[in-house]
């Protein structure tokens, strides 16, 4: 599903990442450790198609990610891929449901039920018509799992996301997307430098 | 959910900011607007009542002023002049067709104009109630003063002496109403017309209780002595235009004035003051533009996650840049739509100040050519303003930003 080769990356020939090979199954969900600074953000925009390598091949979905255009990728992301943030980030302006029917404009999708069966699944239902900034830390990190998995993504790409969390909450956090994933039949790719999650994936690789 | 609805979600959730700008542009746009409509409304008012009137005489003074007073009804006239003299001149073979007008009383504020009944034909007037009077003292009510002043067929006006309400009241010269005038949108709807014999019979008995013993000798002489106020004519050939009243002006002791010229004059005097208020209606619209610029490339910087977001959702760079456009043309389609309507309350406005001083109506709200112009003016201003912002949409590097959260 994911077969990763000899990728390198610099910034402006100023930092310069290579890194190893990824082979990932269907069905196989994966954590990337790494200590700050090896690359771990470069490597999930990579994998996301925000960036482009230098040199190398990143096949996703038996497509290889480096020979598409950019429009290419905004459309090869938004039918294949959801993201989920170290940050939350939203539309400001809009309520939670309204992020949620955008996302699923910009997929040229249209279905409320779903967006009603997400909510309730997180638990934040009754928080559909608030805007976003008047929700807790907690419902955030909820909204924007919602909004990674609204338009039915095959990958989930979650960065940091139990970095600022207490023992309790991280298990609970990661234990949710693990979930989601598998209630709405993705898989999920979680890029950390937390250590404590290291038991809850099968596989690991450590950059 | 779209781009478009989006587009309003997020100028209302700057509500403060959007409404800066949105004001600078209704006041721009509103300004131009207000003054293109006065200007044609005033203009086609004024050519309205000018229709076959060539040239007007009157008795030396101002042009400007007896055009004033014996066309536009609005200004007090320049003196009488004898009716003889009158007369010599419409025997002239250069002139088409004359009427002569004259003035001497008001009721209530409106004048009393004695005519010929070539008057009312000359403003296509209709009766619309009673008949066309037939004897001294009989009169015809335009559709303003019976509306304003609650007149009906039959009644009694007893005029005031001059044209001004607070004149002296005449014993004798009480009016009956014997026709109304259907609207007709000049001049004539804010007359009172009579014919001329009643306003020489109520000055000349006016002139008799006061001067009775020292012409009673000249009595004989009476009908020599009769005036008027102003004579309007109709050339044969619209070439006498320039020859005739310069022969009228030069040779006798009357004037004569061309209302078409004298008009003309007054407008240079006046679109001088609407070009300087244009000018700075214009540079409003531009501030206006600056502040939406600035306005769009601040929210931008706030909204860099909101952006990268909607990238990372799969949106492609030229929807983003659309929403940002179309952002800045909601605010500036909506700035011209409601700078209109603040012109058009203006004008309802200044026309009803002017029914209350000329007794002139202004009532037009067709949209005008120049105000097409004015709406592609908007939309420009709104692509032009929003153009940087959408450009930096477009280059936005979304991994960076996502980086640096």
């Amino acid at each position: 599903m994911l077969k990763t080769k000899e990728v390198e990356f610099n910034y402006d020939n100023q930092m310069f990442f290579k890194f190893q090979n990824i082979d990932l199954n269907s069905n196989e969900n994966l954590l990337i450790i790494g200590e700050s600074g090896v690359g771990k953000t470069t490597l999930m925009h990579l994998l996301a198609g925000l960036l482009k390598s230098n040199s190398g091949s990143i096949k996703l979905f038996d497509k290889e990610l480096n020979q598409m255009s950019s429009y290419q990728l905004d459309s090869f992301r938004k039918n294949n891929i959801g993201i989920v943030f170290q940050r939350p980030h939203f539309v400001n302006s809009l309520t939670v449901k309204e992020n949620l029917q955008l996302a699923q404009y910009i997929a040229n999708k249209n279905d409320n039920t779903r967006i009603e069966s997400i909510l309730k699944n997180l638990n934040i239902f009754e928080k559909s018509n608030k805007k976003t900034n008047q929700l807790s830390q907690g419902e955030k990190q909820r909204v924007s799992i919602a909004l990674a998995i609204v338009n039915s993504p095959k990958l989930i790409l979650a960065d940091e996301p139990t970095s600022s969390l207490d023992d309790n909450n991280c298990s609970k956090v990661i234990k949710l997307l693990k979930k989601q994933a598998t209630d709405f039949g993705a898989q999920l790719i979680v890029i950390t430098h937390d250590s404590r999650l290291k038991k809850h994936f099968k596989k690991s690789i450590e950059l | 959910m779209n781009i478009f609805k989006l587009s309003i979600k997020n100028i209302f959730n700057k509500p403060l900011s959007s409404s800066i700008s949105l004001a600078l542009l209704v006041l721009g746009v509103g300004i131009i607007s207000l003054l293109l409509q006065l200007n044609t409304l005033i203009k086609d008012q004024m050519d309205n009542n000018l229709r076959g009137i060539d040239m007007v005489v009157g008795a030396k003074g101002s042009p400007l002023q007896l055009i004033l007073s014996s066309v536009y009804h609005i200004d007090s006239p320049t003196g009488n002049i004898s009716l003889a003299e009158a007369e010599t001149i419409s025997n002239n073979r250069m002139v088409g067709s004359s009427i002569k007008i004259l003035y001497g009383d008001n009721y209530k504020g409106f004048r009393i104009v004695g005519a010929e009944k070539k008057f009312i034909e000359l403003y296509k007037g209709v009766i619309k109630e009673g008949k066309d009077w037939d004897n001294p003292y009989e009169v015809l009510v335009g559709s303003k003063v019976y509306e304003k002043l609650k007149i009906n067929l039959g009644d009694e006006l007893i005029s005031s002496h001059g044209l001004r309400e607070t004149g002296q009241s005449h014993d004798e010269g009480t009016f009956k109403v014997v026709g109304l005038l259907k609207p007709s949108n000049s001049v004539i709807d804010q007359l009172i017309i009579t014919s001329p014999q009643s306003v020489w019979d109520i000055h000349e008995t006016h002139d008799h209780d006061e001067h009775e013993n020292e012409h009673e000798h000249e009595h004989e002489h009476e009908h020599d002595n009769r005036e008027i106020t102003a004579m309007l004519i109709k050339f044969k050939s619209p070439m006498n235009i320039i020859q005739f009243p310069r022969q009228i002006n030069e040779n006798t002791n009357l004037q004569a004035a061309v209302p078409s010229y004298e008009i003309s004059r007054l407008f240079k005097l006046f679109g001088f003051g609407i070009e300087t208020l244009s000018y700075l209606a214009y540079l409003i619209i531009i501030v206006s533009g600056f502040s939406l610029f600035i306005n769009l490339f601040n929210s931008m910087r706030e909204r860099k996650y909101e952006m990268a977001l909607i990238r990372t959702l799969g949106a492609s760079r030229f929807q983003l840049s659309t929403m940002i456009i179309f952002e800045s043309l909601v605010l500036t389609i909506s700035g011209f739509i409601l700078g209109l309507l603040f012109s058009r309350f203006g004008v309802m406005f200044v026309s009803s100040l002017m029914e209350e001083s000329i007794n002139y109506n202004l009532n037009s709200l067709k949209i005008l050519n120049e105000e097409y112009w004015l709406l592609g003016l908007s939309v420009l201003i709104g692509v032009v303003s929003s153009l940087i912002p959408a450009i930096q949409v477009y280059k936005m590097n979304i991994s960076k930003i996502l980086a640096d959260a």
